[in-house]
């Protein structure tokens, strides 16, 4: 199978377009918080500790505390936290403490990057069992990153049969395949990738375009060429494939305009948590401000909010 | 979509299936709350043409409504022209010439410089004015129409200085021609206005200018920008009016130019107006097409699927150089279609003030008719028509009334296209000016060239494949004088832009467009 | 006893091959050294012309310019071969200019096919450019050929003012149809003579000789020929030739010039018969 070439200049030209769309009173509303409870709220630095991921998990699950005071609604969590392996169980112990009214399946997702994320330069033995050990700590889901060095050389094979046991050591957790886009660098590249990742992946799971190591992170030009691979495998034989830009992804003005392109590219079904996520921190806060600021007219400091 | 209808939830909802086969696509795009541009306009209840620096009466007293299409409403009166009106202002733009002309060329760059920055200060209004009077989408308006105007002021206020080396072989400082009529259409009103006036008055020449009797109001307000800037009267006439204004416009004995965009058949007329001079005069015509957009199997789809959709739906397919005709590789025919219909779903048609437009109203009544006489022609000839939202549907007058009547008020019709089309159908070879595209197959690059070279027009092309020797061999094959590879309605005031064949001659915008305002060394008209 | 010399017959120059008018009539002049006749070709004749310039055009234009401009050099060759001929073919009218007058025009004739063999491979550097569009796009404009080109020529100087609009279309890949002079076709004729071995593709030039009254009705409004050129025409026939172009917008450029003149030659005559072609390709990786 080879994969279509993409044109880089109309397909920015495209993916422009859609920062054109006006999106105005219950339109923003609905997807401002549309945008909320598609957020993996992330924290993947090396300073990381216990602590802070008790403080992203109860950030996850109620991203604004006195929501009901304030905007006299209760806001939806977001769709995930996302972390390193080794803070799983303490994401895990948190989430379940913080939501143990609900049943696991509707509770904040627990997310962990894996296979020797960024760089996935490790032996296969060790990146997946990397995968195997975040999964039994309790993560529903995995981020893994291809082997770029090997699809760069044109080892297309060796990505996708890395890929496939990925998926296999996942068992039930979903998958996130990062492409990592800001390395493959050219649109044909990332496309090629995108086909391959999705022929080896199981419905319900994600292509994702960076670690947030490596810039440039998530563009909308590179996310559209992955939703059209998206949608061309729909196309082919309806199977669902999700979608997560992750990085460089701040403002909900942004956000909105990737909630457009994608329902103007995939169709109003992919906009849903279970299809489409942003893997960002700083965006939450952001949409918190627009969503208080379109209800009660003021805008809020950054200090209102507590940090992600 | 509905507040109510979104699921927040983790977890997957009802799934709206793109699937191949059957695409409920009418259900597959989300919703925009509106998004109405909402920058006040004044507009006068009344214009008089502006002849000599000042707006004045018409000579017998008559003027015409112009309306906005969308709405049908009446937007204003403008001043219908005669002959006496043509007169005069042809004998202002006379008088002004000797001090234009002899005016240095810096100087002279210097206005259009000027009337380039007040048309950017006063861009907004200028959108929502020719959105108003036109009925494009204000997407199109803000985001081309008027920046480009702007810019082709800007671009020729520099050639003002620098006309000596316009044309190769010149020995003495080029001489502009003198007074030039030029005669506009209304589907680019400000932007057709602004490529006959910006070459022509960096040349040194004087103009009159008769826009287009549906769209004439943004004209009237560059009048008033000339006004502005200190533009000395008499240098740029506007006669508003109808096709006899125009003709009395062409027919002038004192005029020393006619440049016209337009028809086709109009142009045939004018040549002709022309050949029946004493004195032979300089013309340019810049007429109609059927322009062919070929996409090869080797393609990027999604690209070229942008490039049908921008060749033939912008600006409502009120275009002389749109992609009007599809010519698509056998191979890739079933997959383009597909993705042509997806895609031509999300296109929103509606009010061309709200921002999320687009596709705007049809520009009149009478382009109203014109697209439904073709439409049921071509549905008469037995070419299937798809329509926008009307997916599934077989029944042909159904198609047609959904096609054509969108809203209870205003001219209107939803993107479609016509597939299996034959070469020899009219929806083939005649010029719809509407978004209308008729699509039919080839199998090599011979006969992909051959169809396409095969019309009287030769405005634009679009070629679209992944290899590059290729482009440039069908290029090089392909009679027009616009050449779009991988993209399609791309325009620069640098880039010179016009016509082989029946489609007219002279170019606008870049060196080359200068040309059509300058006399020549050898004296010789075209 | 002086020996009968045997007289040409002048012919038809269509498709590489010179054939008589299939009307059968012919055109008499009536020269110093006796009658000469010259085929008075008719609307058949230029239906045939036009036909052969349309088919031989393409692979003209193809042909590269390196090419075209030998080819062209190799014209002003033969040219300089037949010299002596045409500078007797210029005399061969009534009123016959002086010897030296005749020679100088021939003179004039060579230099200026050489002057635009020169051309055919610098034309495109001149008017060509690239465009320095605001985006993402590499951009240039060329000339191109329009295609078939039909040349009025003047009754004044009968070999100079062919070559004058003859030499500027084919330079750059056009392929013409020639109504000789009127008054005297015999310079044509000749050159027809010398084009032949000049390695120029057949239906690339083809001449007819006759009268222009009869045939400019036909030509003017031709659908094929996408432009046409004329020296120094009657005002009767400008309006002819201008007629016609609203059939088709065909370009027609009259030009105002005296041929002798070392002006009447450069890229504006050959702007004439060219159209402009802009190409856009996007520049990415």
């Amino acid at each position: 199978m080879t994969a279509p070439t993409v044109d880089r200049v109309m397909a920015d030209q495209r993916a422009a377009s859609f920062r054109t769309r006006s999106i105005k009173t219950t339109t923003k509303r609905t997807l401002l918080r549309l945008a909320l409870a598609m957020v993996d709220l992330t924290t993947l630095e090396g300073k990381d500790s216990p602590g802070k991921v008790r403080a992203l998990c109860a950030k996850a699950v109620r991203p604004m505390p006195d929501d009901q005071r304030v905007l006299g609604e209760r806001l939806p969590p977001v769709a995930a936290v996302c972390v390193y392996p080794t803070l799983v169980p303490v994401a895990r112990e948190a989430i379940d403490r913080l939501q143990d009214d609900l049943p696991r399946e509707r509770r904040v997702r627990v997310a962990s990057v894996a296979t020797g994320f960024p760089s996935g330069q490790y032996p296969l033995d060790v990146r997946l069992r990397d995968v195997r050990e975040a999964v039994a700590a309790g993560a529903d889901e995995i981020d893994m990153v291809i082997n770029r060095g090997a699809f760069l050389a044109g080892h297309s094979d060796e990505v996708g049969d890395e890929i496939r046991r990925v998926v296999d050591a996942c068992g039930e957790a979903h998958l996130k395949v990062i492409l990592e886009t800001g390395e493959l660098e050219t649109y044909d590249n990332i496309r090629q990738a995108s086909d391959l990742a999705i022929s080896c992946i199981r419905e319900g799971d994600f292509i994702k375009t960076s670690t947030g190591k490596v810039s440039p992170a998530a563009t909308m030009g590179v996310t559209l060429v992955m939703l059209e691979s998206i949608r061309d495998a729909h196309l082919r034989d309806s199977r669902v494939i999700g979608m997560k830009p992750a990085g460089g992804i701040r403002d909900a003005k942004t956000a909105l305009h990737y909630l457009v392109m994608v329902g103007e590219t995939l169709g109003r079904s992919w906009l849903t948590p279970a299809r489409f996520r942003f893997g960002a921190s700083s965006l939450v806060n952001d949409l918190l401000r627009q969503i208080v600021r379109q209800e009660v007219g003021v805008y809020p400091a950054s200090y209102d909010f507590a940090e992600a | 979509m509905k507040s109510d209808d979104t699921a927040l939830a983790t977890g997957s909802r009802e799934t709206v299936h793109a699937g191949p086969g059957d695409l409920p696509v009418n259900e597959l795009y989300l919703e925009y709350a509106p998004a109405p541009e909402t920058a006040p306009v004044e507009i006068l209840p009344r214009y008089g043409h502006f002849i000599d620096g000042a707006f004045v009466e018409p000579a017998d007293g008559k003027y015409f409504e112009t309306i906005n299409p969308a709405t049908e409403q009446v937007l204003s009166e403008v001043a219908l022209g005669t002959e006496p009106d043509v007169d005069r202002a042809v004998q202002a733009a006379r008088r002004a010439l000797s001090a234009w002309r002899s005016l240095s060329g810096g100087e002279r760059g210097k206005y259009l410089y000027r009337i380039a920055r007040r048309m950017q200060e006063r861009a907004r209004e200028l959108a929502v004015l020719e959105s108003m009077d036109g009925g494009k989408p204000i997407k199109e308006s803000r985001d081309v129409d008027i920046p480009l105007a702007a810019a082709h002021f800007f671009y020729h206020a520099g050639w003002a200085d620098k006309l000596r080396y316009a044309i190769p072989g010149l020995r003495s400082e080029p001489e502009p021609l003198g007074v030039c009529a030029q005669i506009i259409p209304w589907n680019f009103p400000l932007l057709m206005a602004a490529w006959k006036l910006a070459p022509a008055l960096a040349c040194g020449n004087t103009c009159v200018l008769k826009p287009a009797e549906t769209t004439p109001l943004t004209a009237l307000r560059l009048a008033e920008i000339f006004q502005e800037v200190g533009l000395p009267a008499g240098v740029v006439n506007i006669v508003t009016g109808d096709g006899s204004t125009g003709r009395a416009l062409a027919e002038h004995p004192d005029i020393d130019k006619i440049a016209f965009t337009g028809s086709t058949q109009v142009g045939k007329q004018i040549a002709r107006s022309v050949a029946a001079r004493a004195r032979p005069i300089p013309l340019t015509l810049e007429l109609g097409g059927k322009s062919p957009n070929i996409i090869f199997e080797d393609a990027s789809i999604d690209q070229a699927i942008e490039g049908i959709i921008s060749g033939i739906y912008f600006n409502q397919g009120h275009v002389c150089c749109a992609g009007s005709r599809l010519l698509v590789q056998e191979s890739i025919h079933d997959e383009v279609l597909t993705k042509l219909r997806l895609r031509m779903e999300s296109l929103r048609v509606g009010d061309p003030l709200d921002k999320n437009t687009d596709i705007g109203a049809i520009n009149s009544k009478t382009q109203h008719e014109t697209i439904t006489r073709y439409l049921t022609l071509g549905v008469r000839e037995g070419a299937p028509l798809h329509v926008a939202g009307c997916n599934g549907t077989n029944d042909r007058d159904a198609l047609l009334e959904h096609a054509l009547s969108c809203a209870p008020r205003g001219y209107w019709c939803r993107p479609c296209f016509f597939s299996e089309v034959e070469p020899s159908q009219t929806i083939a070879r005649e010029e719809i000016f509407g978004p209308v595209l008729s699509v039919m197959t080839f199998r090599t690059p011979d006969e992909a060239i051959q169809r396409a070279n095969n019309t009287p027009y030769g405005l634009a092309a679009g070629v679209w494949t992944d290899k590059g020797s290729k482009i440039f061999e069908i290029a090089r094959r392909l009679r027009a004088g616009v050449i779009w590879c991988n993209t399609y309605n791309r325009f620069d005031p640098s880039s010179p832009f016009g016509g082989y064949k029946e489609s007219g001659f002279g170019r606008e915008g870049g060196v080359h467009g200068l040309h059509a305002y300058l006399r020549l060394p050898t004296g010789a008209p075209q | 006893m002086s020996r009968l010399s045997v007289a040409k017959t002048y012919k038809l120059f269509i498709a590489g091959a010179f054939s008589r008018t299939e009307s059968g009539r012919s055109l008499k002049i009536d020269a110093p050294d006796g009658p000469v006749h010259l085929c008075r070709a008719s609307r058949k004749d230029l239906r045939n012309a036009v036909e052969a310039a349309r088919k031989a055009q393409p692979s003209w234009a193809d042909a590269n310019a390196f090419l075209r401009s030998q080819i062209f050099y190799r014209l002003a060759e033969m040219m300089e071969g037949k010299r002596d001929e045409l500078i007797a073919s210029i005399r061969c009218e009534s009123e016959p200019p002086s010897r030296d007058e005749a020679c100088r025009e021939v003179e004039a004739s060579i230099d200026r096919v050489v002057h635009y063999a020169g051309w055919c491979d610098k034309y495109p550097q001149v008017v060509g450019c690239a465009n320095p569009v605001s985006g993402p796009y590499h951009n240039f404009t060329i000339p191109e050929p329009v295609g078939v080109v039909a040349l009025v020529c003047p009754d004044a100087r009968p070999l100079l003012g062919l070559v004058s609009l003859l030499a500027p279309a084919i330079c750059t890949g056009n392929a013409v149809v020639t109504l000789a002079s009127e008054r005297n076709g015999v310079p044509a004729c000749v050159l027809a003579e010398a084009a032949a071995t000049s390695d120029l593709p057949a239906g690339v030039l083809n001449i007819l000789t006759g009268l222009h009254e009869e045939l400019l009705p036909h030509l003017a409004p031709h659908r094929e020929v996408g432009a046409i050129t004329a020296l120094n025409p009657t005002p009767q026939y400008t309006r002819t030739l201008r007629e016609g172009v609203a059939e088709n917008l065909k370009r027609v450029t009259i030009f105002d010039a005296d041929p002798m003149s070392p002006d009447a030659q450069g890229p504006e005559w050959i702007s004439a018969t060219v159209d402009h072609k802009t190409l856009w390709h996007p520049s990415a990786t």
